[in-house]
């Protein structure tokens, strides 16, 4: 680190954001790990403090690695500021300078490598990742890991709840026969636009159900679908841990994919990969060659929600049954769409919507924050997971497959799937609903 | 006692767990929100009971080592920054509202609620804490009393002294003191209670809070009034209070800070209007429909431009937005905002913001102005840039001079943000040599050692008033 000279430390750590925090404290009624801790450098304030004293050389950089690996990255602080600071381009500028200077273990250089280059770097690391889980479900190895204490035993308590909250993924064979990339699903009825669809990496294996579902919601509300090849994953993961330029890499690869073919708009299933794709504009606002490219690539990025709500409304049929909706972080607080998951919920007949208590509060999934922070994820797990009892719902509708993953997990530990609670994605409670519309208008009941 | 030995006794005190000493834990708490302050504490503790803060001031007292009471670190004026070093003594654990009491109409808290949980806590009951500082969501009750802060509502209903009846408190030498109580009625003997209200932590930590409540008021509405000339805007407060309506907000902003606004909000401000005034009553749907209209009547008499009255509640609560967008977007505008909070009595405030204008063209800085015109407590605001020193420089000698005005006005340097390190070398200009001496002699007999929050509030040295300016 002492190889760094102060200003380029400033400017690795985006000091000119830095000094636009007025320290009013506004931000840390809205954090969650401040909340759980009551500590200051667990809060958005402190650690803007610990940033800004790291690049005025009060502090090593290495001190304030542990207050920012607690960081969920939820950003619900940039909602609750009034001066306006991005603490997310902060957290992204200082993790990734983290990892530029600081030592890593042969382990950790290990797993970055295999695990943010290889697999999710590469379309085909992603293709062999969806092989190697369907094959460890079916053979009954993960029902064995799991009987035998192996995967806790191996990848640690956090990991094998996860992995025992994992769907069931479809075989390859299922997969290949839904359409993968390059796959053009028609409009049905009249063609009102051509979009090119985000699969999300790891999501197009574990809830690749929930992006058939967005995909036909799509079709039925007038667009043409295609599976844009060559796409992979947002690179979320990668700014999340620190692996800036994998992360600009990832971007550049994933427009210059859908810049080869005519389309209207991006659009995903995915809260925090949406969040992403609508921020390339600002990863990439320094690089001549790509900004003007990131910024248009950006203004065509719609979430799910967010198309279906600007096209004409589907025919929707009766799914009864009390729901809540956890909102996704990045969905709220990046991408601000607060109202179109429950506009769209509220238009579902005989669906009974309540409002969870601390709506606006991180589920504690975070991108891999539930894998590397697993107490404090937890904590936020157990707390929603009781709020959802609260509401009495039967189900907790969710919009990001990282979140579904976790409350799946949360609301296993806290016995709820045993009372029969599930987590469903917000585009299989729309699809169920289309569907009921659709068998009511065959057997003549409609009544419309 | 070294640090280590420090540390130690303090874990055996509170637990290890309450104790922070890392080099990145100490950098978190250098600082507060006033611009420019930084100064590391040698420990961070949280006390989770009053025997706790009990233990940790006989200690600090033994050892002579400064403490630092900290609530939410919100104040402007620098009164938790540690600038000798010491135990910054954090009360955000002690958290809990132990009473609300419907019969007496009072609240007993630890003084680390917010009073943004107070305020909801009683609302759910159908009762009412009137002290709203702008900081309500995250400063704790503990901050407002040692701050004796003020908000909005000021005007119609006081500052948080108004609400305090009784506070438990611990001596820097451990005892532990009470005063006040439940009682309507009390004077046997000093008024304690008031001491310590706005003491700033330099008296006695405070571990227990009993306020006043009151009923919950029926509805409120809001109007704003929309000016071209400032002084319309300053008659028009007095004229509305000279009628005998007292709202429970009567807010001012400035032209700057009108653009401010409304080129970060759009909130539908006329740009090019010198003042706007925001109003609101609550109480009985009557007298609140006659008083908003009536205020209304006269700021048109006054030469309002416009005057627009909200029909609901929640057409009120737009209206309020515009002033409560006054210092985000200000804040918005460089990085660094000075805030500060000159105050005169509301006869002069034209004079006092015509003043301030000139006195950021004479230094060439941008100052916008907003405030709570009903109180005459205004908030000069000057959006900057600390990495520019000289231009920090100017900023200084302009709040230097808007001090010396407020006070020559009969006004005061500080209208509720407190002294602290920010303002201690003009509180002579204030309370006089006479009160300083006294003020001394109070800090002498509470806390002989001057452990407790050393430095802040009483001068070290006292600035020479500013040449006597003519008119
Ligand atoms: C954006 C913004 C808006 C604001 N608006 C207003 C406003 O409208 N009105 C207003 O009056 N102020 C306002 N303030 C200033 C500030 O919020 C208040 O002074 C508030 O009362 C401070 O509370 P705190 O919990 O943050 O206390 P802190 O800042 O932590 O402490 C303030 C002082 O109290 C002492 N203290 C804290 N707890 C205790 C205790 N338990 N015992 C003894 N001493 C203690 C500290 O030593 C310090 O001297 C604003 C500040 C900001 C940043
Ligand atoms: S709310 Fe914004 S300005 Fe205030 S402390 Fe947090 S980040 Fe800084
Ligand atoms: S991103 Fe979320 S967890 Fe991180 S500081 Fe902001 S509010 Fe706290």
């Amino acid at each position: 680190m002492s190889s760094v000279s102060l200003t380029n430390l400033k400017e690795a750590l985006n000091y000119d954001e830095i000094v636009n925090c007025m320290r009013c404290g506004f931000c840390l009624a809205a954090c969650p790990t401040y909340k759980l801790s009551l500590h200051e450098p667990r809060s958005p304030r402190g650690r803007i403090a610990l940033a800004r004293a790291v690049a005025e050389g009060h502090l090593d950089l290495n001190d304030i690695v542990g207050p920012l690996d607690q960081c969920v990255g939820c950003r619900a602080c940039e909602v609750a500021c009034p001066a306006g600071v991005h603490y997310g381009e902060i957290l992204e500028a200082a993790r990734a300078t983290i990892v530029e200077h600081k030592e890593q273990s042969a382990l950790e250089r290990l797993v970055r490598k295999v695990g943010l280059k290889w697999v999710l770097g590469t379309p085909a690391g992603i293709r062999f990742a969806g092989w190697a889980l369907w094959f460890w479900q079916v053979t009954g190895l993960s029902w064995l890991a799991r009987k035998t204490g192996l995967t806790q035993a191996v990848a640690g308590k956090a990991m094998a709840e996860l992995e025992a909250a994992m769907p069931r993924v479809p075989s390859p064979v299922k997969r290949f026969m839904g359409g993968g990339p390059g796959h053009v699903f028609p409009a049905i009825g009249e063609r009102r636009a051509r979009v090119g669809f985000f699969t999300g990496c790891i999501q197009e294996i574990t809830f690749w159900k929930e992006n058939r579902d967005a995909i036909a919601l799509l079709q039925n509300a007038g667009c043409e679908v295609l599976i844009v090849p060559g796409q992979g994953c947002c690179g979320a993961v990668h700014t999340h841990t620190g692996e800036e330029a994998a992360a600009h890499e990832q971007a550049k690869r994933n427009i210059a994919a859908f810049e080869r073919h005519q389309i209207d708009y991006v659009v995903n299933a995915a809260g925090g990969c949406g969040a992403a794709l609508k921020e390339y504009k600002i990863w990439l606002k320094g690089d001549p060659e790509w900004a003007e490219r990131a910024k248009k690539f950006s203004a065509s990025v719609r979430d799910i929600s967010e198309i279906l709500l600007s096209l004409p409304p589907i025919p929707l049929g009766p799914r009864p049954g009390r729901v809540t909706f956890q909102d996704s972080c990045h969905m709220r607080n990046v991408q601000k769409l607060v109202n179109e998951p429950r506009k769209l919920l509220s238009s579902v007949p005989g669906l009974e919507f309540v409002e969870i208590g601390n709506a606006d509060q991180c589920c504690g999934a975070g991108g891999v924050y539930n894998i590397m922070q697993p107490e404090t994820a937890n904590a936020m797990g157990a707390d929603k997971a009781s709020r959802v009892k609260a509401t009495g719902a039967r189900e907790l509708v969710v919009a990001n497959p990282p979140c579904q993953l976790h409350m799946r997990a949360s609301l296993m530990r806290a016995g709820l799937d045993k009372e029969g609670v599930r987590v469903v994605h917000l585009a299989t409670v729309l699809r169920e609903s289309m569907d009921a519309a659709k068998s009511q208008e065959r057997t003549g009941q409609t009544t419309r | 006692m070294g640090d280590a030995a420090l540390i130690q006794a303090l874990q055996r005190i509170v637990g290890e767990q309450h104790v922070l000493h890392a080099p990145a834990d100490l950098a978190a708490y250098a600082v507060d929100a006033t611009p420019l302050l930084r100064s590391l504490p040698t420990v961070v503790v949280f006390p989770g009971s009053r025997d706790e803060v009990k233990a940790i001031l006989e200690l600090a007292s033994e050892k002579r080592i400064p403490v630092i009471p900290r609530g939410a670190a919100s104040n402007l004026s620098g009164g938790t920054i540690a600038i000798e070093g010491g135990i910054m003594l954090n009360m955000n654990r002690m958290n809990r509202i132990i009473e609300v009491d419907a019969a007496n109409l009072t609240a007993t808290v630890q003084p680390g609620v917010t009073t943004a949980q107070l305020a909801r806590e009683v609302e759910a009951r159908g009762l009412f804490y009137p002290p709203d500082p702008g900081s309500q969501v995250i400063s704790t009750i503990g901050g407002n009393v040692a701050e004796n802060a003020g908000g909005l509502r000021g005007l119609k209903y006081g500052v948080t002294r108004d609400y305090v009846m009784g506070l438990e408190a611990v001596l820097p030498n451990g005892a532990i003191l009470r005063t006040g109580g439940k009682n309507a009625k009390d004077v046997a003997g000093y008024d304690l209670t008031r001491l310590l209200v706005g003491s700033e932590g330099t008296l006695a930590v405070i571990t227990e809070i009993t306020v006043k409540l009151l009923p919950k008021p029926e509805t409120k509405r809001a109007a704003l009034a929309i000016f071209d000339r400032l002084e319309d805007a300053g008659r028009a407060v007095a004229r509305i209070i000279e009628n005998k309506i007292i709202p429970c907000t009567l807010e001012i902003m400035d032209k700057g800070t009108i653009k401010a606004v409304e080129e970060f909000a759009h909130v539908g401000l006329p740009t090019d209007a010198a003042a706007v005034l925001f109003i609101e009553q609550d109480g009985p749907r009557a007298v609140v429909d006659a008083d908003i209209e009536l205020a209304g009547r006269l700021c048109r008499e006054e030469g309002a431009r416009d005057v627009k009255v909200a029909a609901t509640v929640e057409e009120g609560t737009k209206l309020a937005e515009a002033r409560r967008f006054a210092l985000p977007a200000l804040a918005r505008l460089r990085p660094t905002c000075v805030l500060e909070d000159a105050t005169v009595p509301r006869s002069h405030l034209a004079e006092m913001i015509r003043f301030i204008e000139a006195t950021a063209k004479k230094y060439n800085l941008l100052i916008c102005t907003f405030g709570h015109a009903g109180d005459g407590n205004l908030h000069p605001t000057c959006p900057c840039d600390e990495r520019d020193h000289e231009e920090l420089e100017r900023v200084e000698k302009a709040f230097a001079e808007i001090f010396d005005k407020a006070v020559s006005l009969g006004g005061t340097i500080t209208g509720e943000h407190g002294v602290g390190i920010a303002k201690q070398d003009y509180l002579e200009w204030k309370i006089g040599e006479a009160g300083v001496a006294v003020s001394k002699g109070i800090k002498a007999v509470f806390d002989p050692l001057g452990i407790l929050n050393p430095g802040k509030v009483l001068p070290k040295a006292t600035r020479k008033r500013l040449v006597v300016r003519q008119g």
